[in-house]
């Protein structure tokens, strides 16, 4: 009970810290280009435009644009740190600096350099250029991408959802010190670890290993799912939509899965005992194109195309409460979007369970391939 | 394709394998390693507890057919002890009826036998008494000589009288 009131606590504070900045945030923000109209979204273009903005990294984060009592538009938000590596070495600034902008007409000079942000991508200018100049296909011509480390959106999305997870399970750990049954919370929780554990280790890798995988199949599951449902909030975190995030996820399960794999796996892929010899080396070059690319590129696509995707129909539908205000009125619109909108957000919480099941689960069913003993196969 | 190629961040990429990293590190070792190890601790714990009940459930099963079994062999026993008792009893008193009847059968025959012996002895006695009595009133009657047939006939009646006295 304490803990849990402490914990409340401790979220209020960071709430409170998290909101108080805002406030400072808001008020320098002033209008600096017309295309980005403070926030304002009304036509199908500003819809569509809003939209693919949403589902890519975010450099600051932003709650809501409203209009103030003065007939301004205020951003409600917090800006985060941008950590570059550029040709000058490293420079860090917050977002602030950008002032919102997202079309590269707000320069920002540091160490002599220039900075512009064109669609949540930060370029740094060629020398002697003052503003970003573009191409018929909007590309900037005189301006080149640099390595960019900053705590965005999404890394916050991690860095808290992380910090979640650590505080709930080290909790659930914590408790079987003293008693048999876990209480409160973790209660739910325990039972989620059993079934990752019975259901998702242990018949796809085999009883004879699951035990060293269950550590990372866990943390994905959770990392996956927690964060997945955490994008169908107001927050609006994409991480998982993230290609970045889901690659890195991807890439993870591949080494796990090349490194564990016995001598018999590695074997049958590379010279496949069995088949006539000239067919081997076509089989190898399948299997390995199999085992190294298909799979990986097949975890990574699926949770990041399912996610994106459930995203963007999200707000699509959202959307409708603007882009068919004039066929149907405020209200029909308004109720349609609703509705609309209710039954599909329902059903993207099952996908985020779904879609951290299935990466778990091919996760677990791929390691299983690579650790199962071939010789008894023969 | 391309647009998802300039969409992939390598910055974020770098980012987030190292904070995952960190991560799944930081809940191997202080969540799913002790929450695995005291679940699997638990589980092993309720298997043997459940064998532990089974075994005592079939202990409790051998006592009980051992309880039955001594106590259907107790019964045999007694059933038996109550039988052999039941003859011996049954054979006691019809010995005890035969030597009963031997018994009386003798102590009848010795009372017949002593009666027999009483009578002949009272007989004797008797015989003997009326002898002297005979050989007391011929005595009397000799005495008296026989003055008168009427006094003898008196005296007779007289001694007679005497007899019938005793």
């Amino acid at each position: 009970m304490k803990v849990a009131q402490k914990s409340i606590k401790f979220l209020t504070i960071s709430l409170i810290a998290l909101f108080s900045a805002t406030i400072f945030a808001s008020g320098s923000d002033k209008k600096h280009d017309n295309q980005n109209d403070g926030g304002r979204v009304n036509t199908k273009e500003e819809v569509e435009a809003y939209i693919l903005h949403h589902i890519k990294d975010s450099h600051d984060f932003s709650l809501y644009f409203y209009t103030g009592d003065d007939g301004e538009r205020h951003h409600l938000g917090f800006p985060l740190p941008i950590i570059l590596w550029t040709s000058e070495g490293l420079v860090t600034f917050m977002s602030s600096e950008f002032h919102n902008n997202d079309d590269g007409h707000v320069i920002v000079e540091k160490k002599g350099l220039k900075f512009a942000k064109v669609h949540s991508k930060i370029l740094e200018l060629d020398k002697g250029a003052a503003t970003v100049s573009f191409d018929e296909t909007h590309h900037a011509t005189n301006a080149n991408k640099v390595l960019d480390f900053s705590i965005t959106k999404s890394v916050v999305g991690i860095l808290l959802i992380g910090f979640l997870l650590l505080f709930w399970f080290s909790r659930l750990a914590k408790q079987y010190k003293t008693k048999q049954v876990p209480t409160g919370f973790a209660r739910v929780l325990e039972p989620l670890v059993i079934y990752v554990r019975d259901e998702i280790a242990r018949p796809n890798i085999g009883d004879k290993h699951y035990r060293r995988f269950t550590g990372y199949l866990l943390t994905v599951f959770f990392f996956i799912w927690i964060l997945n449902l955490a994008g169908l909030t107001p927050l609006g975190f994409n991480v998982t939509g993230q290609l970045a995030v889901t690659a890195c996820l991807a890439i993870f399960t591949l080494i796990i899965y090349s490194v564990s794999g016995t001598k018999g796996y590695w074997m049958h892929m590379i010279w496949m005992p069995g088949v006539p010899v000239l067919i081997r080396p076509v089989l190898a070059i399948i299997e390995l194109a199999g085992a190294l690319l298909i799979k990986p590129f097949s975890l990574l696509v699926r949770l990041f195309a399912n996610i994106s995707a459930g995203h963007i129909v999200v707000m699509s539908l959202i959307a409708i409460m603007f882009t068919l205000k004039e066929s149907l009125g405020v209200v029909g619109a308004t109720g349609l979007s609703l509705v609309l909108s209710f039954f599909i957000t329902l059903i993207e919480v099952l996908v985020a369970f779904l879609q951290a099941y299935i990466f778990t689960m091919l996760s677990a069913l791929f390691i299983g391939m690579a650790v199962e003993d071939h010789a008894e196969a023969h | 394709m391309e647009t998802l190629l300039n969409d992939f961040s390598p910055g974020l990429f770098v980012v987030s394998t190292i904070l995952l990293l960190a991560l799944i590190g930081l809940m191997v070792k202080f969540a799913w390693k002790p929450i695995l190890n005291s679940l699997e601790e638990r589980e092993s714990g309720i298997e043997n507890a459940l064998a532990a009940a089974e075994n005592a459930r079939k202990e409790m099963q051998n006592l009980t057919a051992d309880n039955e079994r001594l106590a259907k062999e107790a019964r045999a026993e007694r059933e038996a002890m109550m039988k052999e008792a039941r003859e011996i009893s049954d054979k006691i008193i019809s010995d005890a009826k035969e030597d009963a009847k031997e018994v009386t059968t003798k102590l009848i025959e010795t009372a017949q036998a002593s009666i027999q012996q009483e009578k002949q002895a009272a007989l004797a006695e008797l015989k003997k008494n009326v002898a002297e009595l005979s050989i007391g009133i011929a005595e009397s009657v000799i005495k008296k000589e026989l003055s008168s047939k009427k006094d003898q006939l008196d005296l007779v009646e007289g001694i007679l009288k005497d007899v019938t006295l005793n």
